[in-house]
């Protein structure tokens, strides 16, 4: 029962990077890949505020919200500059940058060290330390990052969002800066990814720069271009197929020599078959 | 009495001068058609009025206003300025209400985020859509109209625009290309009753018929600059606009 747990909270953080990265990429049109950066931002701020200042969880969780947001508006004003393919290639750099940052600022992150001790949270007398608690918690975040991203996508402002998607200049034309726009659902998300990050660091208790690398980001891209893009149910469904897909594949039967192999073969070939064939993805209803 | 003044406008691509010292003038609660032959510059114009491009020099005024010329391309929307496009553009994987209703939104993002007119803004879209023909293509994919109906989305939503009070000057940009006769006369119609209403238009187009029917004042432009300018039947009963233009 343990290990249903386990797999069900990765299921919640990755449902929630894939909701808040969705809003970027399938509803505003931008192919940013420098997610993972923002979800390590939020599992540092608040595995240092935990184990070096002994705050409370969710004062690290506002924290890393604050942090990811002051570097998605910094970061957002430099992408603006590019559209397309250059935003992709732009914004992986940035992940790069802070993945480097993670790796050699040893004052801060101890490096390739980690952070080890990371406490679970526990409020007045609810404890979270069991994996059953933990759950809970993490689905209540899930929760809370779909209800703000629906009310987003359903608003005039998620439908603004789909204009400079479709036609930024049109949308110009319309009488939008979209630079604000733009600005503000990437603050949105990077914030949502923070707090699967401060959730991630509370739940594995020890993190280290290698989580939150540029092939963190590729996995969060296929998740929501393998659910669907700009669908918020195909990046749950993207999520729960991804992360449980490779664990369902461990009790395929294959010899021990090559079940890695074969697993990461398989898991391969299902993303391709898919894009083969459903290129917006199982919900999705855009494709790049 | 002249809302929209042009003076001395200049645009290039490259090495050619798509507008060359065009200096007119557009009255307000008129219908000032736009013609000459293809690459005159009109559709240039149209964009350099509606700031989706920078002149290179000249000045641009609205109701004796601040100069338009370097504005950026959102700015234009707040001087009541709108627009349809020679080759359509519309949000093409959005529904056709929401092609409309996308130009009814508040323009600020937590205005927009917190909508408070969602109901008056789908009542003046549904009026939009009503006079267009095509409420009941509202769920359709605007991807899925046909050319003409997707030339009438485009005068949808300038209607939506206009009716809400955002819009004063309404360019169009051939929005009677390709349709068939019914559409044309639906189109014809809502330019008549914006001219009633009081509304700016400026029209580009190249049937004469429709031009004689809608146009209260014509300017002829030729390889970016003014050829002739007046009265409809009087420019086009004249010996350079018809060698230039009609080739005659």
């Amino acid at each position: 029962m343990e290990y249903a747990y386990q797999l069900a909270i990765l299921f919640c953080i990755y449902s929630m990077l894939g909701i808040s990265l969705n809003l970027v990429v399938g509803y505003t049109g931008l192919l940013s890949s420098t997610h993972a950066a923002f979800y390590g931002i939020g599992a540092y701020a608040t595995a240092i505020t935990l184990t070096a200042y002994g705050v409370n969880f969710f004062a690290g969780v506002a924290l890393g919200i604050v942090i990811s947001a002051g570097i998605a508006l910094a970061i957002g004003i430099v992408l603006n500059r590019f559209s397309g393919d250059y935003y992709a290639i732009v914004s992986l750099g940035f992940n790069v940058i802070a993945y480097s940052v993670m790796l050699n600022w040893h004052e801060l992150t101890r490096g390739p060290l980690g952070i080890p001790g990371i406490s679970r949270p526990s409020v007045y007398r609810l404890d979270f330390s069991s994996n059953f608690m933990f759950l809970v918690l993490s689905v209540l975040f899930l929760v809370a990052v779909w209800l703000i991203s629906r009310f987003i996508a359903m608003s005039s402002f998620g439908r603004v969002l789909k204009g400079i998607r479709e036609d930024e200049a049109a949308t110009q034309a319309f009488g939008y800066n979209t630079l604000y726009f733009k600005l503000a659902i990437f603050v949105v998300s990077a914030s949502m990814a923070a707090v699967a990050g401060s959730v991630f660091a509370s739940y594995v208790t020890f993190i280290d720069p290698s989580t939150f690398t540029v092939m963190e980001s590729v996995f969060i891209l296929a998740i929501i271009i393998f659910g669907g893009l700009s669908s918020l149910k195909g990046s749950v469904i993207g999520a729960l197929i991804l992360v449980l897909l490779p664990e369902a594949l461990r009790f395929a039967g294959f010899p021990a020599s090559i079940a890695a192999q074969m697993r990461q073969v398989i898991y391969g070939a299902t993303l391709i078959i898919l894009m083969l064939f459903r290129p917006q993805g199982i919900f999705g209803e855009f494709k790049l | 009495m002249a809302i929209l003044k042009i003076k001395n406008l200049q645009k290039h691509f490259g090495g050619v001068m798509a507008i060359d010292g065009l200096s007119v003038s557009f009255e307000k609660a008129r219908v000032t058609s736009v013609i000459g032959p293809n690459g005159s510059g009109k559709t240039t114009l149209v964009n350099v009025l509606s700031a989706m491009l920078n002149a290179d020099s000249g000045i641009i005024t609205i109701s004796n206003g601040p100069d338009l010329r370097k504005c950026a391309p959102f700015t234009a929307h707040f001087y009541g300025i709108t627009r349809t496009f020679q080759e359509v553009r519309l949000f093409e994987q959005m529904s056709v209400l929401d092609n409309v209703l996308i130009v009814l939104t508040e323009r600020n993002v937590l205005s927009a985020i917190f909508e408070k007119h969602g109901a008056y803004h789908l009542q003046q879209a549904k009026t939009a859509l009503e006079t267009t023909g095509l409420w009941s293509k509202r769920i359709e994919l605007a991807t899925n109209l046909s050319y003409g109906q997707r030339k009438l989305l485009e005068v949808a939503r300038v209607l939506a625009l206009t009716a809400s009070g955002k819009s004063n000057i309404i360019l169009f940009d051939e929005p009677f290309a390709g349709l068939f006769p019914q559409m044309v006369k639906t189109v014809a119609d809502i330019i008549k009753e914006l001219r009633m209403a009081g509304k700016t238009i400026v029209l580009i187009e190249h049937n004469m018929d429709l031009i004689r029917e809608l146009s209260d004042h014509l300017i002829v432009m030729d390889a970016g600059k003014l050829l002739a300018q007046g009265e409809p039947e009087e420019v086009l009963s004249r010996k350079d606009v018809i060698e230039a233009y009609l080739g005659e």
